[in-house]
C-alpha cells in the first residue's frame, strides 16, 4: 500500500493556504477551505479559526492547488470477468493516484453491465474495494448486441449514470433512434463512441504512416459518419447524446453544427488525442494502438482547439487496461486500449504549459464538465459539494515509470514521458485517499 | 564508428567525402533507413555471390557451423527455398521449421515463438508472418540477427534487393530509370520496399493501379500514381508487376478477374507503350491471364526467372553481410 495513507475521516478539515480553483464557478484565488462531514462548507480567504472543533485537522497547502477531484467520463475496468487486467480496486488505486475522484465505469465486462443486478454489484464492490468512487453505466443494449434495448428506467433507478455500448458503435440507425426516444423519458444520456464497423475495421488512423507501415487505416470518415447521423437521430428525437470519444477536426465542426441547433449534446475526447499524434506509434508500438485511433498532427490541433473554444466539454482517460497476453502481438493483432487514469491531469496540463488552453479550462474539462453532464455530484467547491478535492502541483516535473503506476495493467503510452503538474493527495468525502511520498 | 579500410569497389568511384562506413546492420528488416552506400555494397556483394552460384563447387564456407532457422507463417515454397539454398551454400545449417504443424497451431504467441526459438541459439533467423511489424517484434526479442523475408503489406526486402540487383545487371545502373510497379500497391510488401529502395538509388518511380488497390498517401512515399497503363506505361525502362491474390479480385476490391485484366492486365500493346528496350519483372508466383499475359511472361524482354536466380545471390551476401563485419569481408 506505498503511497496510500487511509485515514479515519476527521469531522472537520481546514485546508489553509491554497489556491483555490474552482472551475463551477470560475473562481481562481488564495484562501482557506472548510471540510465538515465530507462536505465542503466555507471557502475563503483567512477563514476565522477560533470557534474550530478541537481535533479538527489544518492542512497547510502552501500555496499548492486545490480544486475539485477529477470525474474521469470514460474508465473500462476488467472487473468482472478481466480481473488479470484491472479490478475495481485496483482502478481505485490508480484513480487515487491520478487525482480521479470519480470514475465513471464502462458496461464492457464478462458479464456485460446490463441488468439491474450488475449494476448493483458494480455500486456494492466499488463502495468496499474502491478508493474512490464508481458510477457505472450501462449497457445501451443486451450483452452488447446492439439489437435489443436494456431496461433503461430500471437501471437509472440501481445507479446507472448513462447508457452506452462501451467500445462498441450501435450499427443500427433504428436501434440508435428507439434508444435515444425511450432513454429520453427517463432523462436518460445515451454515450456513444462512434467508428463505423466495416470502414474503421483499420489498425490505426489512414494515412502516410500507415501506408508506410503496411498497416490497414481507420479513415476519419469512419468516425464522422456514425456521428453524423447520431446527431441526426437527436434532431429527431430530442434525446440527451454525449459523444464519448472524438478524433477529427471533422468530428468537432459537426458537434459545433448541432450545439448551434440547440440538440441536448455533449462530446468528449480522450486525452490520447489531445497528447499524441500517429507519429507516436513509431515502430509498431502497440501501446499507441488506441480507439479511437491516434490521428495526425492536424486533428490532434483541432482537438485542442474544441477543447479551448468549448465545443469539446470533457476530457477523459479512456482508461483501458490490457496485458501482455492482449499486446504482446504485432501491431495489428493487438489489442486497442491504453491505461490512463494516472496521467489524466498531467498529459491534460500539457495544454496549460504549451499556452493553448489555460488551466481553469482544463480543470473544468475534467471535473465541473463531466460532473454536470452526467448529472452527479461534484466537480465544484462550493459548499455543500462533496469534498473531493485534489491537492496538486501544476508545475513540478516528472518523469513517468511504468513501475509506478498503481494499474494492474502498465500498457502506457506514456512510458519515460515528461509531464510538468502532479498530484499530491487526493480526497474523497474529506478522507485521504492518496498522498504523494516525497 | 570505425571507417572501412577496403571500400568496395563502387565507393571508389565516389568523392572521399562520401566514404561511408562499413555496412553494419544486425537485422535487415526492410529497406526503409537504409542508406544508398549499404544497398549498393549488398549488391556488390551479391554479384560475387552470382558468380559463385554459377560454379560447379557452390559451397562456401563462410558461415559454416553456424545455425539458420526458417520460420515461415505462410506458405511459400519458392521464397523458402531461396533462402535455405542460400545459406547451405554459405555453409550453415539450415532448419525449417514447420509452423503449419507446430505449436504455434496450438495458440502459442509469436513472442513465446521466439523466445523458444532463441533458446535454441540460431545465428539467423529468416522469418515470414501475415502481420506488418512482426520481423520487427521478433528482432527485440532474439539474440540473433533476423531477416524479414516478408510481414504482411510492410516490406519484403531481399525482394526488393534481388529486383535492384536484377535491374542493375540489365540496365547498368538504377539512377535516372523510370520503374513503374503495377497491380495490388496497397496489400503488397514488395511495393513498397521497391519503392524505398528504387527512391534511395535515384530512379523515378510510377505506381500503376486501380484507385481501390492505391492506398492513401502513396504519393507521399515519392510516388507519381497513375490509374491507367496506358498513361503509365510510357517512358519506362523497368515495368515491375505485382502477384493480385485471388481472394481480393471477387469484389472486394476489384470486380472480377477478366475486368482487372481488360484494364490492368500487362499484355503485349502495353509493353510497347514503355520503351523498347524495357524489361518486364514480376516477383512469382504469377496468375497468367490475370495480371499479365503468357507470351509476355515468357517473351524476350522478361527478366522473371533470371530474379528467381539473383534472389539466392542476394539472400546469401544479406547472410554475409549480417554474419561478418565488413572489414572481415574484404580481408
Amino acid at each position: 500500500m506505498k503511497g496510500f495513507a487511509r485515514t479515519k475521516r476527521p469531522r472537520q478539515r481546514l485546508f489553509v493556504n491554497a489556491r483555490l480553483i474552482d472551475p463551477s464557478t470560475n473562481q481562481d484565488m488564495i484562501g482557506d477551505l472548510l471540510v465538515e462531514k465530507g462536505k465542503i462548507v466555507r471557502t475563503g480567504k483567512d477563514l476565522p479559526r477560533d470557534n474550530l472543533r478541537q481535533k479538527t485537522k489544518i492542512i497547510d497547502c502552501r500555496g499548492k492547488v486545490l480544486s475539485p477531484g477529477l470525474v474521469d467520463a470514460r474508465v473500462f475496468i476488467g472487473e468482472p470477468g478481466g480481473e488479470h487486467r484491472e479490478t475495481i480496486k485496483s482502478a481505485g488505486k490508480a484513480a487515487a493516484a491520478g487525482g480521479v475522484t470519480t470514475m465513471i465505469m464502462m458496461p464492457d465486462t464478462t458479464p456485460v453491465i446490463d441488468d439491474v443486478a450488475l449494476v448493483e454489484f458494480v455500486r456494492q464492490t466499488a463502495n468496499e474495494k474502491s478508493r474512490v468512487r464508481v458510477k457505472p453505466t450501462a449497457a445501451l443494449s443486451r450483452g452488447l448486441s446492439g439489437t435489443e434495448m436494456t431496461e433503461f428506467g430500471l437501471l437509472k433507478d440501481a445507479g446507472a449514470v448513462a447508457f452506452t455500448d462501451g467500445r462498441k458503435t450501435v450499427s443500427s440507425a433504428m436501434m440508435m433512434r428507439r434508444a435515444l426516444t425511450y432513454a429520453g423519458d427517463f432523462d436518460g444520456l445515451i454515450m456513444a463512441a462512434t467508428r463505423d464497423e466495416s470502414l474503421g475495421s483499420g489498425v490505426m488512423n489512414a494515412g502516410l504512416n500507415a501506408t508506410r507501415m503496411g498497416l490497414t487505416g481507420i479513415p476519419r470518415e469512419a468516425e464522422i459518419i456514425p456521428l453524423e447521423r447520431d446527431l441526426r437521430l437527436v434532431n429527431m428525437t430530442g434525446g440527451r447524446y454525449h459523444a464519448s470519444t472524438l478524433s477529427t477536426s471533422d468530428s468537432v465542426d459537426a458537434v459545433a453544427v448541432a450545439k448551434d441547433k440547440g440538440l441536448d449534446v455533449s462530446a468528449g475526447v480522450a486525452v490520447a488525442n489531445l497528447a499524441l499524434n500517429d507519429n507516436d506509434i513509431g515502430s509498431y508500438r502497440t501501446f499507441f494502438r488506441v480507439s479511437p485511433p491516434l490521428r495526425g498532427e492536424d486533428d490532434r490541433r483541432a482537438m485542442i482547439e474544441g477543447v479551448r473554444n468549448g465545443t469539446l466539454d470533457l476530457i477523459c482517460s479512456n482508461h483501458d487496461p490490457q496485458d501482455v497476453d492482449t499486446k504482446r502481438h504485432p501491431f495489428a493483432e493487438a489489442a486497442d486500449g491504453a491505461v490512463g487514469l494516472e496521467t489524466l491531469l498531467a498529459a491534460s496540463l500539457r495544454l496549460y504549459h504549451s499556452n493553448d488552453v489555460p488551466l481553469m479550462r482544463v480543470l473544468h474539462c475534467l471535473s465541473t464538465a463531466p460532473a454536470r453532464r452526467l448529472g452527479i455530484e461534484g466537480g465544484s467547491l462550493e459548499p455543500g459539494s462533496p469534498a473531493d478535492l485534489i491537492l496538486f502541483d501544476p508545475d513540478e516535473p516528472w518523469v513517468l515509470s511504468e513501475d509506478e503506476l498503481h494499474s494492474r495493467s502498465k500498457n502506457t503510452p506514456f512510458e519515460s514521458g515528461r509531464f510538468q503538474g502532479r498530484v499530491l493527495k487526493t480526497f474523497v468525502g474529506g478522507r485521504t485517499v492518496f498522498s504523494r511520498k516525497s | 564508428m570505425t571507417r572501412s579500410k577496403h571500400p568496395s569497389p563502387k565507393q571508389e568511384t565516389q568523392a572521399p567525402a562520401f566514404q561511408k562506413k562499413p555496412f553494419q546492420l544486425k537485422h535487415l528488416l526492410g529497406i526503409e533507413g537504409l542508406s544508398p552506400q549499404d544497398i549498393t555494397f549488398l549488391l556488390d556483394r551479391a554479384d560475387e555471390m552470382v558468380a559463385i552460384s554459377r560454379q560447379t563447387e557452390k559451397k562456401r564456407h563462410l558461415l559454416s557451423g553456424r545455425t539458420q532457422i526458417n520460420l515461415f507463417f505462410e506458405n511459400s515454397t519458392r521464397t523458402q527455398s531461396s533462402f535455405e539454398i542460400a545459406g547451405k551454400r554459405l555453409g550453415m545449417d539450415v532448419v525449417n521449421m514447420d509452423v503449419q504443424t507446430s505449436s504455434v497451431k496450438k495458440g502459442e504467441t509469436l513472442m513465446d515463438t521466439a523466445l523458444t526459438l532463441n533458446a535454441m541459439q540460431p545465428d539467423l533467423l529468416v522469418v515470414r508472418h501475415h502481420a506488418a511489424g512482426a520481423a520487427e517484434l521478433l528482432a527485440q526479442k532474439m539474440g540473433c540477427s533476423v531477416i524479414n523475408a516478408g510481414d504482411g503489406a510492410h516490406e519484403h526486402p531481399t525482394q526488393a534487393l534481388l529486383d535492384a540487383l536484377t535491374i542493375r545487371r540489365q540496365k547498368g545502373q538504377i539512377e535516372g530509370l523510370t520503374v513503374a510497379v503495377c497491380g495490388d500497391i496497397a496489400h503488397s510488401r514488395v511495393a513498397r520496399s521497391n519503392i524505398h529502395l528504387l527512391n534511395a538509388m535515384g530512379a523515378q518511380v510510377r505506381v500503376i493501379a486501380p484507385s481501390t488497390l492505391l492506398p492513401s498517401g502513396i504519393e507521399d512515399l515519392g510516388v507519381t500514381a497513375y490509374r491507367s497503363m496506358e498513361k503509365g506505361l510510357p517512358g519506362c525502362d523497368v515495368i515491375m508487376m505485382l502477384r493480385l491474390q485471388v481472394e481480393r479480385m471477387a469484389g472486394a476490391f476489384v470486380p472480377s478477374f477478366r475486368e482487372y485484366y481488360r484494364f490492368f492486365g500487362l499484355n503485349a500493346a502495353r509493353v510497347a507503350l514503355a520503351n523498347d528496350d524495357a524489361i518486364v519483372m514480376h516477383p512469382a508466383p504469377m496468375n497468367r491471364g490475370v495480371e499479365i499475359a503468357s507470351d509476355i511472361a515468357d517473351g524476350v524482354q522478361s527478366v522473371i526467372f533470371e530474379q528467381v536466380e539473383m534472389g539466392v545471390a542476394v539472400r546469401m551476401a544479406v547472410m554475409e553481410s549480417l554474419q561478418i563485419p565488413a572489414e572481415e569481408i574484404f580481408a
